[in-house]
């Protein structure tokens, strides 16, 4: 590292949008060949410092500096000119093209200037790949055929198509399985050894130890730290820079009597043909069941299958004993089911719509006679939902797009109280929402369940379903291959049932 | 060390909890800078077309044939406020009309008189909706493509039944409606049944389930068929609600007509959208008022009438409503964007 003159200098960086300051006065340094994590909560700037680092946004003020000379970045090809590359969280690939097509999109190899030479982009293309150490992907395939993962594997493709100095990555370990972040931490290592320098956005205290260098916390638009190194800060001291306050990632207790009494939800032989196999599944009211396993292992399929979002190739769900009609949403709202699906924005929120609004869509024939709507009943009615899980801002007439992750979580989850479900099925119930809000929401689905209510929970992250469900299945490639009460239960014996599949049992 | 869970309150918000809010005053400004300057351009027209003909633009009749011209377009736009809100698209409309209009003045439908003529009328606009609303809501159909085809068909069909020809109304309790006797308080009936159509439509979207049904269904289809809603009926309903105002329109145009002639409706569906657009509406669904279209359909119509009383040809009518519309998308994207 040569600390005299850094890759990139920001300082002082002020960027405010119609009536928020998004970064107020943000410095922050990049050595060439180290990895700067970002962190901070949502809402603290990450997004628009990244966006400004990518020219997709101008900074009302402040200086970027470039290899010691002072630059403006006036559009994402002024930014990619100079060798600063993201990969943005929401990947930005075209569905439709192939994986050769999406890597040169915007500069593909011609002849005679506009001619696009296939064969020299796919040939260019495959060894990106197998730099990257999938050659397994088809530079021939269209990218809406790819998994998640491998998509992000070309949206790396991409960024190293160009010639990069710096890459921005924006929580790159979302949507991958642990295997696939060992990969991804391995390309991260090539490319520093080649002296790009990475800025790493994650969630993910345990990979900033394991990647990365230096440390900058952004807390409400400004950075309360500086290059901190990255391996030996406590982490108590990074999550009190986060939130401003000592957190710890606290589960709430269970209660001392396990759930006696019928079960609310019995799964019967349920399974859908290539997703999961036959399994049952019994859900007392007050009892928290987990479904642990990984991404692919059929976790969110089953979630959905029960609600009858897919329809099952067999077996049945039954709610109080009464079976569910197959393959239908409504039954199952009916019956007494609701779900926090996995992507909030895209299948839970009416994103245009007010608070009150996304929390009675589903219970709208409680205020209305007739198909008329008592207005007045109906914000009282998500008030009162919205207060009991101390949703903030305490005001249900705002657009929910304006709330925080974990309140926009709560909007979902009041909708369900407000109906006055019995089963409430969790899927990523913390995905999105940031380290401080998160024990509040464990503790609201406890309660919720003390009060009576049946959770089916669904995670990618263990901790949470051993620290929050009171039993545990744990799933493989759609096969339920152990279940045990979650105090029986740790990561590290859960880590290996998923990834190995042998029960001791 | 392991704290007991005091839920943390999210720091950005814990000052002021009870602060009733600036949000919903914003949200109401919002609203009320879209209405207000669509009635500032239809203030500013009416100025227009005052000191570009005083005596003839501010004259009664005239300015009850403005309302009624826009009686006719203004019931199918308010159709298709809905549609568009829900995420989806009539281009049918027009053609509805046309067939409607043409079915409804048979000779063999003209012999059960007044009533004979606003059934048929009526039916004919619902039974279309109904194959629009079967093919897009049960038969997966993209709306466009389900509603060109009706467009495509309910033409022919007219043409087929007309074969060309201007089918005259003889029905004198039809043809009264039109008449000066009529009126009521110098409104004419035809306007009061767009006033109707106004305030029902307003009040559908606004206050009741099915409103609320439309709004979810066109801002996140996904979102709410899992919340519980029946996103295929509701889509159903929408396409007979548009063939149903198709029909009252196709009545209207009879009335307004004294004919029913397969070329009624020409083009209306380019009108209706684009009263919807800029009205406010989103093209993209889960946004859209009855206000802003009614008043987007006022703005049109009395374009219409200026240019025509100042003896200018369609053809430049054509360019500055083309031009209007640019115009208004753009301001909108302004104010969406400052707030």
């Amino acid at each position: 590292m040569a600390p005299e003159s850094p890759l990139l200098s920001m300082s002082k960086i002020t960027k405010s949008f119609p009536g928020v300051r998004a970064l107020d006065g943000v410095d922050l340094d990049v050595q060439a060949g180290e990895v700067h994590c970002l962190l901070g909560q949502n809402g603290a700037g990450k997004s628009t410092l990244i966006k400004v680092l990518a020219g997709a946004h101008q900074p009302d003020t402040g200086r970027l500096r470039w290899r010691g000379e002072e630059v403006a970045l006036r559009s994402p090809i002024a930014a990619m000119r100079l060798g600063i590359a993201t990969i943005y969280q929401e990947l930005d690939l075209v569905e439709h093209l192939s994986v050769a097509e999406n890597v040169h999109l915007g500069h593909e190899p011609t002849a005679a200037g506009f001619v696009v030479r296939g064969k020299a982009a796919k040939a260019s293309t495959a060894a990106l790949l197998e730099r990257l150490g999938h050659a397994e992907i088809d530079p021939a395939r269209l990218v809406g055929e790819l998994s998640a993962a491998q998509q992000q594997i070309v949206s790396m493709a991409r960024a190293l198509s160009h010639d990069v100095r710096l890459i921005v990555m924006d929580e790159p370990s979302a949507a991958l399985d642990p295997d696939e972040v060992d990969n991804l931490f391995r390309i991260v290592g090539d490319l520093t050894a080649a002296g790009v320098a990475v800025v790493y956005i994650s969630h993910r205290l345990e990979e900033i130890r394991r990647i990365g260098d230096r440390v900058t916390v952004l807390k409400d638009g400004r950075a309360v730290a500086n290059g901190l190194p990255a391996k030996s800060t406590p982490t108590r001291e990074v999550v009190a820079l986060m939130t401003g306050r000592n957190v710890e990632y606290v589960f709430p207790g269970r209660p001392v009597s396990p759930p006696s009494g019928e079960p609310v939800l019995k799964v019967r032989q349920l399974s859908r043909t290539g997703e999961f196999e036959p399994f049952d599944l019994d859900v007392r009211p007050g009892e928290i069941v987990g479904l642990a396993g990984l991404v692919g292992s059929g976790r969110s399929e089953i979630l959905e299958t029960v609600y009858g979002a897919r329809r099952p190739t067999s077996g049945q769900v039954l709610v109080d004993g009464e079976p569910l009609r197959p393959g239908s949403v409504r039954a199952a709202v009916r019956a007494g089911l609701g779900l926090a699906p996995e992507e909030r924005k895209a299948q839970a929120l009416l994103m245009l719509e007010s608070v009150t609004r996304n929390v009675s869509v589903s219970s709208m024939s409680r205020f209305s006679r007739g198909g008329w709507i008592d207005r007045g009943a109906e914000l009282g009615a998500a008030r009162a939902a919205t207060r009991e899980l101390s949703l903030r801002p305490d005001n249900p007439s705002v657009p929910v797009r304006t709330l925080s992750g974990g309140n926009q979580q709560k909007a979902v989850l009041a909708r369900w109280l407000l109906r006055g479900c019995k089963v409430l099925l969790l899927d990523e119930p913390t995905r999105g929402v940031d380290v401080g809000a998160r024990a509040e929401l464990y503790a609201v689905v406890r309660r919720l369940a003390d009060e009576g209510l049946a959770v089916l929970l669904v995670s990618s992250e263990v901790p949470e379903v051993l620290g929050l469900a009171d039993r545990v299945l744990v799933l493989r490639e759609g096969r339920v291959v152990h279940t045990a009460p979650a105090r029986e239960l740790d990561e590290h014996r859960v880590l290996d049932l998923v990834m190995e599949g042998s029960p001791a049992s | 060390m392991t704290q007991p869970v005091s839920p943390p309150r999210d720091s950005s918000t814990d000052t002021v909890p009870t602060a009733e809010p600036p949000a919903w005053r914003g949200l109401l400004a919002r609203a009320d800078v879209r209405t207000l300057s669509l009635l500032g351009v239809l203030a500013a027209l009416v100025v227009i077309g005052g000191i570009t003909k005083p005596d003839e633009f501010l004259d009664t009749r005239n300015l009850q044939l403005v309302l009624t011209q826009a009686s006719v377009i203004g019931v199918v736009t308010v159709g298709m406020t809905f549609v568009i809100v829900s995420g989806g698209i009539d281009l049918s409309v027009g053609a509805i009309v046309a067939l409607a209009s043409v079915w409804a003045t048979t000779v063999a439908t003209q012999e059960y008189g007044f009533a004979g003529i606003l059934f048929t009328a009526v039916v004919v606009g619902v039974g279309c909706g109904l194959v629009n609303g079967v093919l897009i809501a049960y038969g997966a159909m993209v709306p466009f493509i389900a509603t060109l085809a009706m467009l495509a068909s309910a033409r022919g069909l007219a043409l087929q039944i007309t074969d060309g020809k201007t089918q005259i109304v003889t029905v004198p309790s039809v043809l009264d409606l039109g008449e000066r006797d009529a009126y009521v308080l110098g409104v004419p009936p035809l306007v009061l049944v767009f006033a109707l159509v106004t305030v029902v439509g307003w009040l559908v979207l606004n206050r009741t389930t099915f409103g609320r049904r439309t709004v979810a269904v066109g801002g996140n289809p996904e979102a709410a068929r899992l919340a519980g809603i029946d996103v295929r009926r509701q889509r159903l309903y929408l396409y007979l609600l548009s063939g149903l105002c198709c029909g009252i329109a196709a009545f209207l145009l009879i009335v307004l007509s004294g004919s029913g002639q397969n070329t009624n409706g020409n083009l209306y569906e380019l009108d209706a959208i684009a009263a919807a657009i800029i009205g406010g509406t989103l093209l993209t669904g889960g946004r859209g008022t009855i206000t802003g279209s009614v008043l987007g359909v006022l703005i049109f119509t009395t374009i219409t009438n200026i240019f025509a009383l100042n003896n200018l040809q369609s053809d430049v009518q054509q360019i500055a409503k083309g031009a209007i519309i640019v115009a208004a998308v753009l301001v909108q994207r302004r104010t969406a964007s400052t707030t």
